[in-house]
């Protein structure tokens, strides 16, 4: 099958095309949701097979089934609860991760403290990590820097106006800076590589 | 003439990502470029901002439990 090629839109060229994708849209699902994973890329497959004809080329599958289940995620998010999570989050204006590592200075032996400090998160930390913030911070900061959705697009998205998303985003690094730290302390990621 | 009035290092870390995403008007990315052309920590920064981008970008493992991949697939099959 050609890059570019165009399945029938067939129960069978469905199930060919989507195959392939099943396990970037599970990841994509865990980093949106911290249990439920597997439904909601249920739901987003169940929602893609019925939309199957609106898909313009093969070749943007991926990318149209991950813009599928976060409009499923959303609409989740929205019946479950009415008002959206702006529970304070502390003073964040001053908080820089960079210079924290400076000051604390976890690896004293090392020349790339930054880069280390980087390091020691496998993907399953940093999936606790991006968990443990509010959706409305998470999601956008997801799909920006992890799926390399453009800002106009997640607006689009999530429905919300762009300077918003914008105000998200940088709130949302803040926090999550904010949070990589507090998770490397707790779970005491800066003590195994002090002797290096 | 453009305002290159010069930023402090506050508004500069503040615009780094937008900086590196060119989401800023033309004149703040001057601006930004004006303070990193004099100041070393937020050169830092910068190279820290640059890192954890890469990091996000590459932290995507699509790694998918074989028994949550087979009732998947058995879910599609099903459709
Ligand atoms: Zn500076």
């Amino acid at each position: 099958m050609s890059e570019a090629g165009i399945r029938d839109r067939t129960k069978e060229g469905f199930q060919e095309l989507v195959l392939a994708e099943l396990p970037a849209l599970y990841s994509l699902a865990r980093r949106l949701v911290r249990d439920g994973a597997e439904d909601l890329v249920q739901e987003a497959l169940l929602q893609a097979f019925r939309a199957f004809g609106t898909l313009r080329e093969d070749g943007a599958a991926g990318r149209w089934l991950k813009t599928i289940l976060v409009n499923v995620f959303r609409d989740q998010v929205r019946k479950r609860s009415r008002t959206v999570d702006e529970r304070p989050m502390g003073d964040l204006s001053d908080f820089s991760l960079y210079r924290t590592l400076v000051d604390e200075d976890p690896f004293p032996y090392s020349d790339s403290l930054h880069t280390d400090f980087l390091q020691v998160f496998d993907s399953e930390d940093l999936r606790e990590v991006l968990i443990r913030l509010p959706d409305i911070y998470r999601i956008p900061l997801v799909l920006r820097y992890m799926d390399g959705f453009a800002t106009k697009e997640i607006a689009r998205l999530l429905e919300a106006p762009l300077g918003t998303i914008l105000a998200r985003l940088h709130r949302g690094r803040r926090l999550f800076e904010r949070e990589l730290w507090a998770y490397a302390e707790e779970a005491g990621l800066l003590t195994k590589e002090r002797a290096r | 003439m453009t305002d290159t009035k010069a930023i402090p290092c506050s508004e500069a870390v503040r615009q780094l990502w937008d900086y590196l995403d060119h989401a800023i008007p033309p004149e703040d990315q001057e601006k930004v470029e004006k303070h990193l052309s004099f100041c070393r920590s937020c050169c830092g920064e910068l190279e820290f901002a640059k890192e954890m981008r890469a990091f996000l970008a590459t932290s995507t493992a699509q790694e998918i439990p074989p028994h949550v991949k087979e009732r998947l697939e058995r879910f599609v099959e099903r459709l």
